[in-house]
C-alpha cells in the first residue's frame, strides 16, 4: 500500500506548467531517501551497540574512552533520556498535547519498580509487567480527566496531577518511597548481569534496546490510522469531528501509549541509576523534557532523540565545566551564571525558540532543502 | 472552635498569597492568551529584592518594611515589563512559543537565583509585630496573616478600580472581550500588554515579600512552589476571570489548610478539587463557558 504513492511521486509529472526538472542521480528520490535513512539508522544502531567494545575518546564530550563504565553510564543515561524525549514527542509533536505532567508516568516506572522489587518477591520481569499495568491504569485515569479540557488548561491540569505525584513521593506514605532521600534499588531479584559497575555495558545495551523499541512503537503509532487522526486533531479538531472522527478517544490513546513508554523507560532508568530520587517526579523534570523536544525540533522523531541526548551530555559536561578551575577564576558576574548548567540551558532554549524555529531538525531540514534547491538550479543552468 | 478559626484565617492568608500570583496570571492569560511560567520568578525576585532592602537597612522598622514592599513590587513590575518587551512581544500570537519562552526564562532565572543567593532558604527578619500573634475568638493568629489578607484585598480592589475607572482599564477590559475589535478601532493594544504584565509582576513581587514573611524564609524555589497552586487556582476560578481567581484562591487555600490539619493530605485534596471542577464545569467556576 505504501509503495504505490511513492512510485507515483518518483516519476516526474508530465503535465507541469514549468519545464520538468531533469532527473539526476545525486538528488535522491523519496523512496531512495527512505532506504538511505533506514540503512543509516541501522548502521548507527550497530555502531552504538559496538561502542562498549571500542576505545573511542572524545575529550570534552565524554568523560573517558567509550569502554569505561563511567562513560557508558553517561551514554546509557543519554540514550534513555532520548527515549523519554521520544515518548514526549508522541504527545507534543504528534498529537499536539502540551503536557506538563509527563514526568508522572516516568516516575511511576522508576518508583513503581523500586517499590515492587523492595516489597515483594517477584522476579524482575513479572515485577516490570505489574508496574507497566499500573502505569497504564494511572495514565487512563489521569488522561481521561485532563483531556476534558484542551490547550493551556490541559497543560495546567497535567501539571497539577504530576505535582500530586510529587507530593505523594515526598510525603513517603508508609515508608514506601523514602521521601526526600529516595529509594535504593533492591537487587535481590535483579539478574546479576544487570548489577554492579562492571556490568554497566549490559545496562548500556539495555538502554539501547529500550531506545530502539520506543522508536519502533512511536513510528508504528505515527503511521497507524490513530496516529493520522491524532495529527489531524492537532491541526484542526473541529474538522476531525465534522468528518466523524472521535478526537477524544484518539488523544486518550496517544496519551496512554506515550505514558506507557515513559513508564518502561523509567524502569530501565531505575536499573541504570540503581535508585529513585524525588527529582524525577518534579515539574522541572517535565519542563526539561519539553526543552529537549523543542531543542531537537518539534514534530521530528530523530530531533527528539538528538535533543534528549544532546541535553543530557550538555548537562553533564556543563556540570563538569562549572566545577573546573577555569570558571572558578572568573569574576563573579561571569562565574555565577556559567556555574549553573540550567541557566545556560534555559538561555539556549530561549534563543532556540526565538531564533531557530523547528530546532535542530528544522535547521537541518532547511539546510538540506537549500542544498537540494541549489543542486537543482545548477542542473537547470547546465541543461539550458 | 479556636482551631477552626486559626485554620480559617491561616487559610485566608495563604489564599491571599495565591490570589496575588493568580491575579496576574489570570489577567495576562485573559488579555493575551499567554500562560506565564515565569510568574514565579517575578515573585521570587520581588521577595529577594525586599529581603535585600531589609537586610541592608535594618529589618525591624515599619518604614523599612514598607520600603521593602514597594521595592519588591517595583522590581517585580520592572522584570515583568522587560519580559514582555524583550521576549513575549517577539512571538506575538504564537501562544505555544510564548509559553515555551516563559518556561525557559523560569528555568534560567531560578538557576541564576540559586547561583546568586544559594539554594538554601534564607530566614528573614521583619517588624516585631509580624512575629507576634493576636487573639481572635481564642485562637492565636500570627499577625503576618492579617497583613497578607489586607494586601490582597487592597490589590483586588485596586485592580478592579483600575479596570473599571481608568482609560487603560477600559482598553484592557475591551481587549479581553475582543482584541481584534480594539485594534481595529485604532488603539495600540500592545501598550496594554506591557501594562498588564507590569501590573501582574507588581502583584507577584508584592506577594513575594509577603510570602517570605508568611513562610519565614526566602528561597529560589519560593515562586515555583506558589506558582503551581496559582495555576490550579486560575483553572478552578476560570481563566481570565479576576473575581474567579479571588474566589478560587480562598476556596483552595482554606480547603488545603483544613485537609492538611485533619488528614495531612492538603495538596492531594486540592488536585482532587481541580479534577472535580473540571468534570463538572470544564471552564472553571466563573469562566466563560467554552
Amino acid at each position: 500500500m505504501t509503495s504505490q504513492p511513492t512510485t507515483q511521486q518518483t516519476s516526474t509529472p508530465p503535465d507541469r506548467a514549468t519545464a520538468p526538472l531533469p532527473h539526476d542521480e545525486n538528488v535522491p528520490t523519496p523512496a531512495r531517501r527512505r532506504w538511505l535513512m533506514l540503512a543509516g539508522g541501522f548502521a548507527l544502531v550497530v555502531l552504538l551497540a559496538c561502542l562498549p567494545l571500542l576505545a573511542i575518546s572524545l575529550p570534552g564530550v565524554l568523560p573517558g574512552p567509550t569502554y569505561t563504565p563511567g562513560t557508558l553510564q553517561v551514554l546509557a543515561l543519554a540514550l534513555l533520556v532520548g527515549a523519554l524525549a521520544l515518548s514526549y514527542h508522541l504527545l507534543f509533536g504528534v498529537a499536539g498535547l502540551l503536557s506538563f505532567g509527563h514526568a508522572l508516568y516516568f516516575a511511576v516506572g522508576v518508583y513503581g519498580l523500586a517499590i515492587v522489587l523492595d516489597r515483594t518477591d517477584l522476579p524482575l520481569l513479572p515485577a516490570a509487567c505489574v508496574v507497566l499495568v499500573g502505569g497504564i491504569v494511572v495514565a487512563h485515569v489521569v488522561g481521561a480527566i485532563s483531556l476534558r479540557v484542551t490547550g493551556i488548561s490541559f497543560a495546567m491540569v497535567t501539571l497539577a496531577f504530576a505535582q500530586a505525584g510529587n507530593v505523594l513521593v515526598r510525603r513517603n506514605p508508609a515508608g514506601a518511597t523514602g521521601g526526600e532521600e529516595g529509594l535504593a534499588l533492591d537487587t535481590t531479584h535483579v539478574p546479576d548481569a544487570l548489577v554492579g559497575v562492571m556490568n554497566t555495558r549490559n545496562l548500556y545495551w539495555l538502554a539501547l534496546v529500550v531506545l530502539v523499541v520506543v522508536y519502533a512503537v512511536v513510528l508504528w503509532v505515527e503511521r497507524s490510522r490513530a496516529g493520522h487522526v491524532a495529527a489531524a486533531t492537532r491541526e484542526n479538531e473541529m474538522r476531525v469531528r465534522v468528518v466523524g472522527g472521535r478526537p477524544y478517544l484518539v488523544k486518550l490513546l496517544v496519551f496512554v501509549v506515550a505514558a506507557t513508554l515513559a513508564t518502561a523507560v523509567g524502569m530501565a532508568y531505575l536499573l541504570l541509576q540503581s535508585g529513585a530520587v524525588p527529582r524525577v517526579t518534579s515539574a522541572d523534570f517535565t519542563l526539561t523534557l519539553l526543552v529537549m523536544v523543542v531543542l531537537g525540533g518539534v514534530g521530528s522523531r530523530w530531533g527528539a532523540v538528538v535533543g534528549g541526548v544532546l541535553y543530557t551530555l550538555l548537562d553533564q559536561r556543563l556540570g563538569a565545566l562549572a566545577a573546573s578551575e577555569a570558571i572558578a577564576g572568573l569574576p563573579s558576574v561571569l562565574r555565577v551564571p556559567l556555574s549553573e548548567p540550567l541557566f545556560i540551558l534555559g538561555t539556549l532554549f530561549i534563543l532556540v525558540v526565538l531564533f531557530l524555529p523547528g530546532g535542530i531538525a528544522g535547521a537541518a531540514q532547511r539546510l538540506s532543502h537549500r542544498r537540494r534547491r541549489e543542486g537543482a538550479r545548477d542542473l537547470m543552468e547546465e541543461s539550458a | 472552635m479556636s482551631t477552626i478559626v486559626l485554620l480559617l484565617i491561616t487559610g485566608l492568608g495563604l489564599g491571599a498569597l495565591y490570589f496575588l500570583v493568580a491575579s496576574g496570571l489570570s489577567l495576562i492569560y485573559g488579555l493575551m492568551g499567554v500562560l506565564n511560567f515565569a510568574h514565579g520568578s517575578f515573585l521570587t525576585l520581588g521577595a529577594f529584592a525586599g529581603w535585600e532592602v531589609a537586610r541592608r537597612l535594618g529589618a525591624d522598622s515599619w518604614g523599612i518594611f514598607g520600603l521593602a514592599l514597594v521595592v519588591g513590587a517595583a522590581v517585580g513590575a520592572a522584570f515583568a515589563a522587560l519580559t514582555e518587551l524583550l521576549l513575549v512581544r517577539r512571538l506575538y500570537e504564537r501562544h505555544i512559543e510564548q509559553v515555551l519562552v516563559t518556561v525557559g526564562l523560569a528555568l534560567a532565572t531560578v538557576a541564576l537565583f540559586e547561583g546568586t543567593w544559594g539554594s538554601d532558604p534564607e530566614f528573614i527578619e521583619g517588624p516585631a509585630w509580624l512575629r507576634s500573634t493576636t487573639d481572635v475568638a481564642g485562637a492565636p493568629i500570627p499577625n503576618d496573616r492579617f497583613l497578607a489578607i489586607g494586601a490582597a484585598v487592597l490589590v483586588l480592589v485596586g485592580i478592579v478600580l483600575f479596570l473599571r475607572y481608568t482609560r487603560f482599564g477600559l482598553i484592557i477590559r475591551a481587549g479581553v472581550e475582543n482584541r481584534a475589535m480594539v485594534t481595529a478601532l485604532g488603539i495600540d493594544v500592545r501598550k496594554a500588554f506591557t501594562l498588564v504584565f507590569a501590573v501582574g509582576g507588581a502583584a507577584a513581587g508584592l506577594g513575594g515579600v509577603l510570602a517570605s514573611q508568611y513562610f519565614g524564609y526566602v528561597s529560589p524555589h519560593l515562586g515555583a512552589h506558589l506558582l503551581i497552586f496559582a495555576f490550579i487556582v486560575t483553572v478552578i476560578g476560570g481563566l481570565g476571570s479576576l473575581t474567579g481567581a479571588a474566589v478560587a484562591a480562598v476556596l483552595v487555600a482554606v480547603l488545603q489548610q483544613f485537609a492538611n490539619y485533619y488528614w495531612g493530605v492538603g495538596d492531594l485534596v486540592v488536585v482532587l478539587l481541580l479534577a472535580l471542577v473540571l468534570l463538572v464545569r470544564p471552564s472553571g467556576l466563573l469562566g466563560r463557558s467554552a
